[in-house]
C-alpha cells in the first residue's frame, strides 16, 4: 500500500542534501535553542529567522509549500496548550468581555506571549521539516548515532522508522476486514469492536517483535549494535555548521543593538 | 559423506506444555540439498530454530561434531544461516545496505569485508545497485531475496531456508527457486510446496506431529501419494471424490 513517506524529497539532490547530517543536526539544533532563547519582545529578529529559513529552503530546492503544509502541523498543539495563557496572563488588559456572570479580560503582555509560543514553534518546527526533507532518514539516525546519542534510542528510533509503515497496513487490512463484515451497529459495539482491534494489533506487533527478535540472533546479535562508519565530515560540513551558528549569533547581536 | 549437522534423540516442548518434537534423529550431510517437510504445527520451524542454537535442548544438536552450547553459539549462527519465512521479520534495518551488512558486522569482520561481502551476496541474488534503497520500498520478490542475502553474506556453510516460495506467485517462485539452485553449498529446506521440494532436493525428510516419519530419496518419497496422503501432504481419498465429482 502507499504511504506517504516521512522523508519525502530526502533523495533528492541540493547542496543541502549533500551535506553531513551531523553537520545539519547541530545546525538545527543551534536554531532552536537560538529561537527558543530570543526574547520575547523582538520580533525584528523572529523575522530574521524567518528569513534565514527561507534561505535554506531555496538552497534545499524542496517546494516551499511543502514545507509549510508540514509546518502547520504543529499550530494545533501549540493551540491547545497555549490558547488560555491570554486570558491568565496578569498586566495591562487588552479586552475584556462579558459573557453571563464571568468577566473575562485578555491581557496584552498574555496575548504576545501566545504569538510568540506560536511563532517559536512554528520556526522550529520549519526548521525541522527543512532537516527531514533534505536527509534520508537512515543518515539521520546514522548522524544521531556518530554524535552520541544512545544506541538503544536509536535502535528504537529505527525500528519505528521500518516497522510504522507494516502496522499501517495491518491497521488497514483489519479496517478492512472489518468494514466487509460490519453493518453498522450501535455505538457502544462499534468502539468495542475498535477496542478488540487495537488488542490484536497490540499482540501481533508483539509477536512480530520476537520474531524479527530471533532474526537478529541468527546473526550473531548480542545485544550491542554495530554499525559501519559511512560518514565523512568534511570542509563543507564544518562550514555549514559554523555558518549558522555565526548567522544565529549576528541576530541576536544585531538584536541587542537594536 | 562428512556430517555437517547430527540431530540426536531431539525432544523439545515449549514453555506452555505444547510438545513440539519427539525423539528427532537426523544426520545432514555436506553439499546435500534437503527437504524437510510436514503439515502445518508438524514441528518444522521448532526443529529448524535448533539448528542455529536459537532454541537449544542439552545438546542434542551438533555442528560439525561438536554440540551448539552456549559457548559456541556464535560461531554455529554464522556457520548456519537461517532465512526466515517472512522477510518483512527478517529485514529490519533502514538501508538494504545496513540489513545484509548486519551479520558480517556482528561477526566482526573490518569495513573492507563487510563491503565486500554485501555486494558478493547482493549479486549472488542478482539483486546488486539496491544497496542504499529502504526495504518497504521493495516488491515481496526483491524482499525474499534480500533477506537471503542477509544470510549469505555471512557465508555460511549451511543455508537453512523456511518457506521460500509462500506467498510468492508462479513467476516469483520460478526466479526465486533459480536462484536457490544456483547456490552451492548444503541447503536444507523448510516448505510444504512439492513443486519446489521436485526441483531443488534429492533427499526428503517428513516431519509430522514431533516426529520424523519419513527420510528417503525425493524421487521414492514424492511418489508414494499414500504415505503423503497420510501425513496431510497431498489430498486424501475423500478430496479426490470431492474433486472428481467437481
Amino acid at each position: 500500500m502507499k504511504h506517504s513517506f516521512l522523508d519525502q524529497y530526502s533523495d533528492r539532490d541540493s547542496p543541502l542534501h549533500r551535506l553531513d547530517p551531523r553537520s545539519k543536526l547541530v545546525a538545527t539544533l543551534a536554531f532552536i535553542i537560538a529561537v527558543v532563547l530570543t526574547p520575547v519582545d523582538s520580533w525584528p529578529a523572529y523575522g530574521m529567522y524567518l528569513v534565514l529559513l527561507a534561505v535554506l529552503i531555496v538552497l534545499s530546492r524542496v517546494p516551499p509549500l511543502y514545507i509549510l503544509r508540514r509546518s502547520l502541523v504543529i499550530v494545533p498543539f501549540v493551540l491547545l496548550v497555549a490558547v488560555l495563557i491570554p486570558f491568565f496572563k496578569g498586566g495591562e488588559v487588552a479586552g475584556s468581555y462579558n459573557i453571563g456572570m464571568w468577566n473575562i479580560s485578555v491581557s496584552q503582555s498574555g496575548l504576545q506571549i501566545f504569538w510568540n509560543i506560536l511563532a517559536r514553534a512554528w520556526l522550529s518546527i520549519i526548521s525541522l521539516s527543512i532537516l527531514a526533507a533534505t536527509t534520508r532518514f537512515a543518515s539521520l539516525l546514522e548522524g544521531l548515532e556518530r554524535l552520541r546519542f544512545p544506541r538503544v534510542l536509536v535502535m528504537l528510533l529505527s525500528f519505528m522508522y521500518r516497522y510504522i509503515f507494516i502496522l499501517t497496513d495491518e491497521v488497514m487490512r483489519m479496517k478492512q476486514a472489518r468494514d466487509s463484515r460490519s453493518f453498522g451497529g450501535k455505538w457502544r459495539w462499534q468502539i468495542k469492536t475498535v477496542g478488540n482491534m487495537v488488542g490484536t494489533l497490540f499482540l501481533r506487533s508483539y509477536e512480530r517483535g520476537e520474531r524479527v527478535y530471533a532474526a537478529m540472533v541468527a546473526r550473531g546479535f548480542d545485544g550491542h549494535s554495530r554499525t559501519l562508519e559511512r560518514l565523512r565530515f568534511g570542509r563543507r560540513d564544518a562550514l555549514f555548521a559554523a555558518g549558522l551558528s555565526l548567522a544565529l549569533v549576528a541576530i541576536n547581536l544585531f538584536n541587542l543593538l537594536y | 559423506m562428512e556430517e555437517l549437522i547430527t540431530v540426536k534423540n531431539l525432544s523439545f516442548s515449549y514453555p506452555d506444555g505444547q510438545q513440539a518434537l519427539i525423539d528427532v534423529n537426523l544426520a545432514i550431510y555436506r553439499g546435500e540439498s534437503l527437504a524437510l517437510i510436514g503439515p502445518n504445527g508438524a514441528g518444522k520451524s521448532t526443529l529448524l530454530l535448533h539448528l542455529n542454537g536459537i532454541l537449544r535442548s542439552n545438546g542434542a544438536v551438533s555442528l560439525l561434531g561438536s554440540p551448539i552450547d552456549e559457548s559456541n553459539l556464535k560461531w554455529a549462527r554464522s556457520r548456519v544461516g537461517l532465512v526466515f519465512q517472512n522477510p518483512d521479520d527478517q529485514l529490519f534495518s533502514p538501508t538494504v545496505f545496513d540489513d545484509v551488512a548486519f551479520g558480517p558486522i556482528n561477526m566482526g569482520l573490518s569495513d573492507g569485508q563487510v563491503r565486500q561481502a554485501v555486494t558478493r551476496a547482493l549479486g549472488l541474488v542478482g539483486m546488486s545497485g539496491y544497496e542504499k534503497r529502504s526495504p518497504h520500498h521493495l516488491s515481496f520478490g526483491e524482499k525474499k531475496r534480500i533477506a537471503l542475502a542477509t544470510v549469505l553474506s555471512m557465508s555460511p556453510e549451511i543455508l537453512v531456508i523456511d518457506e521460500p516460495t509462500s506467498n510468492l506467485d508462479p513467476r516469483g517462485k520460478w526466479s526465486f527457486i533459480g536462484v536457490l539452485e544456483r547456490m552451492a553449498g548444503t541447503k536444507i529446506i523448510v516448505t510444504h510446496d512439492l513443486e519446489l521440494v521436485g526441483a531443488l532436493c534429492r533427499r526428503v525428510v517428513i516431519l509430522d506431529q514431533g516426529r520424523v516419519v519419513a527420510d528417503g530419496g525425493t524421487g521414492d518419497i514424492l511418489a508414494d501419494k499414500r504415505l503423503l496422503a497420510a501425513h496431510g501432504l497431498a489430498p486424501d481419498g475423500a478430496d479426490l471424490k470431492l474433486k472428481r465429482r467437481g
